[in-house]
């Protein structure tokens, strides 16, 4: 069984409708980055997947319990499954930094005892053993997201959900905070879905991605694979068409070595194929060992032969669109 | 200034604490339940209900309209019930603390609105009930508010006992209009009004002092 299975979820606001049919799974151990725009449903979404929000229809298991359907009754002790990690931190001012991360404990029933040593254990795992007397109005935006970590950890909970935890913080910040989510996912095995609006928390965290547009899922896949759909997608030309006009001229995605000069292989295109080809863009390489890249080429003709020839010529070949023969 | 005039003043100060002390502790008992019922069961809150809260809305700003002069006069019956005599200091409380309770049930009610919602969602994803949402949350998080609130109801109940003293109440409203004002002693009368100011400022930097004491966010 799935630690979390969300199954044609829907959710709308007055008529207009925020989620449509998401469904995905999340196994034991997983990574899940849910990436979107603004206003794509990220956070309709994740407060459904905490049981603060309820769709209209759909399933939400949680270990094999419907948040979509239990009465709130049964859905309070679900909720001490989930750890929640917020973009604003939402620390309790009138506590301390120690009485932030012991309240999931008080909530829960836990020996005023117990609950002196978990609190110790977690102030040491996020590394603020020496500031546990503080009030959060005391501490830097990054040391208390490393409290709102160590409270969502504070239950033991099967699942951690984070809500754009690092958009409120500098990059430097954002970084420790992402190797302390790492960790813990890594180290402590902890499940892990966060939503982000950012590729880089994506590329950092993700062992899976889902992106959300308008509320519906557009993708999902590899991290690796999300990421190279994403920077064709935004390398592509604005007035790109799917079939091609009359004297339209084709875009080619090749796949080329790093290496490899483009100038001659471009001439040759023209001299064996009696075609124009120039070169549009060039897209960013996902990661630094890799041998080959992606280059987007536009071509006149392009007929049969051309194609074939590139298709020698390159590791891959492949029309992307058509753009009109003046721009 | 004579020693009578002092034992007089003396007197009435005690008197006037009393009303304000006890009028206060009272609208503070049954006005913060009001103020938490109101923002819960409110449109936006933990657990909305339809009528009730609205009801007890307008309940609460009616007795607000009444001026307290009139409220006073408008009270004598329900003061005679309550304590047996519409006369004397233990008398004004009853007027005193159902001016007070709507006065600091509203009050109250915007300190509770203004905590975080944030911090509300937070307890609630931790498996809070409602309860432990008004326990750890909504009082501990609007307690400096809350306390500047208690501040201004106490100060405006100085003032308004010292209006009930007008008819009959005792305290230093009394005394100033029986032997300042009828007996045209003029002193009196200025000890009186000493005695208001030293007594308000007292409470507001009191109130300032402790509500500072007790907020631990940066915010104003």
């Amino acid at each position: 069984m799935s630690l979390l299975q969300v199954e044609h979820l829907t959710r709308s606001f007055g008529g207009q409708p925020a989620l449509k049919d998401i469904s995905f799974t999340v196994e034991k151990g997983d990574s899940l980055g849910i990436i979107g725009r603004s206003g794509a449903g990220k956070s309709t979404l994740l407060r459904c997947l905490c049981g603060l929000d309820r769709p209209q229809s759909g399933r939400i298991l949680l270990e094999g319990q419907d948040l979509a359907v239990l009465p709130e009754s049964q859905i309070i002790p679900l909720r001490r499954r989930i750890g929640l990690v917020f973009q604003h931190f939402n620390l309790l001012t009138s506590r301390t930094v120690a009485a932030n991360i012991a309240l999931p404990l008080e909530i829960a029933g836990m020996p005023r005892v117990q609950r002196v040593k978990r609190v110790e254990e977690l102030l040491d795992l996020v590394g603020l053993a020496d500031h546990a007397n503080k009030y959060p109005a005391m501490l830097s935006g990054g040391q208390k997201q490393r409290v709102g970590i160590a409270r969502a950890l504070a239950a033991q909970p099967a699942l951690l959900l984070c809500d754009e935890a690092t958009s409120a913080l500098d990059p430097e910040t954002t970084e420790s905070i992402l190797a302390l989510l790492n960790s813990i996912n890594r180290e402590l095995g902890l499940t892990i879905v966060f939503i982000t609006h950012e590729m880089d928390v994506v590329r950092a965290l993700a062992k899976h991605v889902l992106v959300l547009d308008h509320g519906r899922v557009v993708a999902r896949g590899l991290p690796a694979d999300i990421l190279e759909e994403t920077n064709l997608q935004t390398a592509l030309p604005s007035n790109i068409e799917h079939s091609p006009q009359e004297g339209s001229h084709a875009v080619v995605r090749l796949t080329v070595d790093q290496q490899l000069i483009m100038a001659p292989l471009l001439q040759n295109v023209r001299n064996a194929c009696q075609t124009q080809a120039s070169l549009l863009r060039v897209l960013p390489v996902e990661s630094a060992d890799c041998q080959l890249m992606d280059v987007l080429v536009r071509v006149e003709d392009v007929s049969v032969a051309t194609m074939n020839f590139l298709q020698q010529n390159c590791h891959a070949a492949e029309v992307v669109g058509y753009v009109p023969a003046h721009s | 200034m004579s020693r009578l005039i002092l034992n007089l003043l003396w007197h009435a100060t005690g008197e006037t604490l009393i009303m304000v002390l006890v009028s206060g502790l009272i609208a503070v008992v049954f006005g913060l339940p009001l103020a938490i019922f109101m923002v819960v069961a409110g449109k936006d809150g933990l657990y909305p209900l339809p009528i009730l809260p609205r009801l007890l809305g307008v309940v609460i700003d009616a007795i607000r309209a009444v001026p307290f002069i009139i409220l006073l006069v408008l009270l004598i019956p329900f003061t005679r019930l309550v304590v047996g005599s519409a006369l004397g200091t233990t008398a004004a409380i009853v007027p005193l603390s159902i001016a007070a309770i709507p006065y600091f049930a509203r009050i109250a009610e915007v300190s509770l609105r203004e905590v975080d919602h944030g911090l509300v969602d937070a307890v609630r994803a931790m498996g809070g009930t409602k309860w432990m949402v008004i326990r750890y949350v909504l009082l501990p998080e609007s307690l400096p508010a809350l306390v500047s609130g208690i501040t201004v109801t106490l100060v405006t109940l100085v003032g308004a006992s010292a209006m009930a003293g007008t008819i009959g109440a005792g305290g230093l409203g009394d005394l100033a209009i029986r032997y300042g004002y009828q007996r045209f002693n003029t002193t009196v009368m200025l000890g009186v009004v000493a005695v208001l100011i030293v007594l308000v400022i007292g409470m507001q930097v009191f109130g300032n002092w402790l509500s500072r004491t007790l907020r631990h966010s940066k915010r104003v």
